[in-house]
C-alpha cells in the first residue's frame, strides 16, 4: 500500500458527492449511491488502518512539495482509527437516512451534502497541516449549516442561527491563533511547530497563542462556557443529521484539541490547570442540564456536553493513562453517541414525539428493541462490562495516581448521574405505562415495510455490535489505545515519519 | 505602517466583537464581517511585511540572495478570505430566512418554546 492510499478516505466521498449532484432528483438511486460510497469509504478506511497499524505512520506530501513547506497529509494510529470509526457512523447514518429522511429533503441535496460533510471529517482527521485543518473544518462547519437548515422548519432555522454565530466565531478565534502562531515560528506544518515551539524561548507567549485554539476548538467541541449553542440547535434537525451532528462533529474539536496539545503545545502547569478547570465544569453543567430536560434529544445534547469533558479532563491530567482512558472514551463516545441520536429518532417514529412524558409502554409492543435500546444506552452509561466502562477505570486510576480529587469527583458525578439519566429514560420510555391521551401519537413504525423497518433498525444493530466488541473486545482497543497514548507522550515518531528526517 | 495596522486590527477586532455581542441579526453579521477581515490583517501583519522584493528570482541567479516578501501569508489570507466569502453569503442567506419565518431582528425571539417540540 503506498502512501496515497492516505487520502482515499477523502477522495470517495469528494467522487460519491460530486456524482450524487449529477443525480438531483433520482432520490431512489441517490440513496443506493450513497450507501456504496459510504461502503467503499468504510473499506478503504479499514485497509488503511490495518496498513498504519502493521507498517507505522505513513505520510504524504501533496503535490510533491517537501514537507514543512507543502501541504503533508499524515496517518498515523489516532488519525487512521478516527477515520475508521467516522466511516462506520457514515455508513450507519446514511442506511438510516435512506428510510428516516423525508423525500423532500433528499431533493434539497441530503445526500451530497451527507458526503461533502465527510469528506471534511475526514480530512481534518488525515491533515498533518494547521491551515489545511483550518480549511478542512470550514469544509464541514458550512457542509454542517446546510444539513442543520435543511427542510426550512421554524425551530430549525432559529437552532442554526446560534449554531452558525457560534461556529463562525470559533473559526475567526482559531485563524486569529494560526496567524500568530505563524507569526512567531514561520511554518504551517504541525510536526515543524512541534519543534519550534519546544525550542521557542518565551514559553509565555506559546501559552497565550494556545489560549486562542482552546476558545476556537472549544467552541466546536462544546466545552464550559462555550456550550451554549450545542442543547440549543441539536434537537431541531432531522434524526439522522442529529446523529452525525452528536457522534462526529464535536468530536472533531477533541481531535482538534488532542492533536494540537499533544503535539504543538505540550500542556505545562498553566494549560494542564486551564483544561482541568474547563472539565470539571463541562462535566457538571452538562450533568445538570441533563437532569432536568424532558425532551430525549435535548437531553442527550447536554449529555454529549457532559461526556466531552470526560476527554479534556484525560487531556488536562496529561499522563500515559489519563490519555488512554481519554482516547478510548472518545472512540467508544462517537460510535454511541451516533448510535443514541439514530434511537432517538427511531422512537419518535414508534411513539410520534420525542417527550419522554408522553412515551411509554414500548417494552409492551417491542420487546426485542426495547432489549437493543437498553443495550445502547448502558454502553453509554459504562455499566460494566459494556464500552463506556473501561476508559473510566483508567480516567479514575489517572485521576488518584496524580491527585487530582476535583476532576475525580467530577467524573464520579457525571457518571452516576448519566447512568441515573439513562436508566430514567430507559424506563420512562420502555416500562412506564404510556398516558392514554385523546391526542395519542399514532406509530408511524407499524405500517412501513419490512424493508424500510430493516433499514431503519439495521445501522441501530450495527452500531450496537461495534459497541459491544468494543466493551467485551476491550483488549485489542486498549492495546491500539495505548500504542496512540505513547505516541502523543513522544511525538518524535510522528515528526520523524512527517519530516522524513531523523531527530 | 505597522503601527498603523496593529491600530486598525485592534479596531477591527475590537468593533467585531462589540457588534457580534449585540442583539440585532444584522449587527451579528456585521460584526462577523469585521472579525475576518482583522483576522486576514493579523495575518498579514505577522506574516512580516517585507516592502518592494517580490518573491521572484531573476533571471541572472539561481537561489534569492536578498530578504524576500514571504508569500506564504498572501496565500492564506486570499484563501481565508475566499472562505469566509462563502460563509458570509450562506449567513445572509440565513439571517433573511429567518426574519421572514419570525418577522423580527431580535435575537432575543428566537426561542421556540420546549413544549413545541416534536
Amino acid at each position: 500500500m503506498t502512501a496515497n492510499a492516505i487520502i482515499f478516505p477523502i477522495i470517495v466521498h469528494l467522487l460519491t458527492a460530486i456524482v450524487l449532484l449529477f443525480l438531483w432528483r433520482k432520490t431512489a438511486i441517490q440513496r443506493i449511491l450513497s450507501i456504496g460510497g459510504n461502503v467503499l469509504a468504510l473499506v478503504l478506511a479499514l485497509s488503511l488502518f490495518l496498513a498504519v497499524r502493521e507498517n507505522g505512520i505513513l505520510s504524504m506530501q501533496a503535490g510533491g512539495w517537501k514537507a514543512p513547506f507543502g501541504i503533508s497529509f499524515v496517518a498515523d494510529m489516532f488519525s487512521s482509527s478516527m477515520v475508521l470509526l467516522t466511516s462506520f457512523s457514515g455508513l450507519a447514518v446514511s442506511v438510516f437516512s435512506a428510510a428516516g429522511i423525508a423525500r423532500a429533503r433528499m431533493l434539497y441535496g441530503f445526500f451530497p451534502i451527507l458526503h461533502f460533510l465527510l469528506m471534511g471529517l475526514n480530512g481534518a482527521f488525515l491533515t498533518g497541516d494547521i491551515f489545511n485543518l483550518y480549511v478542512w473544518f470550514e469544509v464541514i462547519i458550512i457542509a454542517s449549516f446546510v444539513l442543520m437548515t435543511l427542510g426550512g422548519r421554524k425551530a430549525q432555522i432559529e437552532g442554526s442561527v446560534k449554531y452558525m454565530a457560534m461556529n463562525i466565531l470559533a473559526s475567526m478565534f482559531f485563524l486569529t491563533g494560526i496567524g500568530i502562531l505563524y507569526g512567531i515560528t514561520g511554518t504551517l506544518n504541525m510536526a515543524d511547530l512541534s519543534l519550534k515551539i519546544e525550542a521557542l524561548e518565551n514559553r509565555t507567549l506559546a501559552d497565550i497563542t494556545a489560549i486562542f485554539f482552546i476558545v476556537g476548538f472549544g467552541t466546536k467541541s462544546a466545552i464550559f462556557p462555550l456550550y451554549f449553542w450545542l442543547p440549543s440547535s441539536y434537537h431541531t434537525p432531522p434524526s439522522a443529521v442529529a446523529a452525525i451532528f452528536g457522534g462526529l462533529l464535536t468530536k472533531v474539536g477533541i481531535y482538534a484539541l488532542f492533536r494540537m496539545f499533544t503535539l504543538v503545545f505540550v500542556p505545562d502547569q498553566f494549560l494542564s490547570n486551564v483544561l482541568i478547570v474547563l472539565a470539571v465544569l463541562t462535566i457538571l453543567t452538562g450533568t445538570f442540564g441533563a437532569l432536568i430536560k424532558n425532551n430525549i434529544r435535548r437531553m442527550l445534547s447536554y449529555l454529549i456536553v457532559c461526556h466531552i469533558g470526560f476527554m479534556i479532563g484525560g487531556l488536562g491530567m496529561y499522563s500515559e493513562i489519563a490519555l488512554t482512558g481519554a482516547l478510548f472514551y472518545l472512540f467508544h463516545d462517537m460510535v454511541v453517541k451516533t448510535n443514541v441520536f439514530l434511537i432517538a429518532g427511531l422512537i419518535r417514529k414508534l411513539g410520534g414525539t420525542m417527550n419522554m412524558d408522553r412515551l411509554g409502554g414500548l417494552y409492551g409492543s417491542y420487546p426485542l428493541l426495547s432489549l437493543l435500546i437498553a443495550v445502547v444506552l448502558f454502553s453509554l452509561a459504562g455499566v460494566p462490562p459494556l464500552s463506556g466502562f473501561w476508559p473510566k477505570i483508567y480516567l479514575l486510576e489517572a485521576g488518584i495516581m496524580d491527585q487530582y480529587y476535583v476532576l475525580l469527583l467530577a467524573l464520579i458525578v457525571g457518571s452516576f448521574a448519566t447512568l441515573y439519566i439513562i436508566a430514567n429514560m430507559w424506563a420512562k420510555i420502555c416500562w412506564k405505562r404510556r398516558q392514554e391521551a385523546e391526542d395519542t401519537l399514532p406509530d408511524e413504525f407499524r405500517p412501513l415495510s419490512n424493508f424500510r423497518k430493516a433499514l431503519l433498525v439495521g445501522p441501530i444493530v450495527f452500531l450496537a455490535a461495534i459497541s459491544l466488541y468494543i466493551g467485551l473486545g476491550a483488549e485489542d482497543v486498549v492495546s491500539i489505545v495505548k500504542q496512540i497514548a505513547r505516541e502523543m507522550k513522544d511525538p518524535s515518531l510522528y515528526i520523524e515519519a512527517v519530516l522524513d528526517r531523523n531527530l | 505602517m505597522e503601527v498603523v495596522l496593529v491600530i486598525l486590527i485592534g479596531v477591527l477586532y475590537g468593533a467585531g466583537i462589540f457588534m457580534l455581542l449585540r442583539r440585532s441579526m444584522v449587527k451579528l453579521l456585521v460584526g462577523i464581517l469585521l472579525l475576518g477581515n482583522g483576522a486576514n490583517l493579523l495575518i498579514f501583519l505577522l506574516g512580516g511585511i517585507t516592502k518592494g522584493k517580490p518573491p521572484v528570482i531573476d533571471s541572472l541567479s539561481k537561489v534569492f540572495t536578498d530578504s524576500y516578501a514571504d508569500p506564504v501569508p498572501q496565500a492564506l489570507i486570499l484563501t481565508a478570505i475566499v472562505i469566509s466569502f462563502g460563509l458570509q453569503a450562506f449567513a445572509i442567506v440565513l439571517l433573511k430566512r429567518v426574519y421572514v419565518l419570525v418577522n423580527s431582528d431580535d435575537l432575543d425571539d428566537l426561542n421556540t418554546p420546549e413544549e413545541e417540540d416534536i
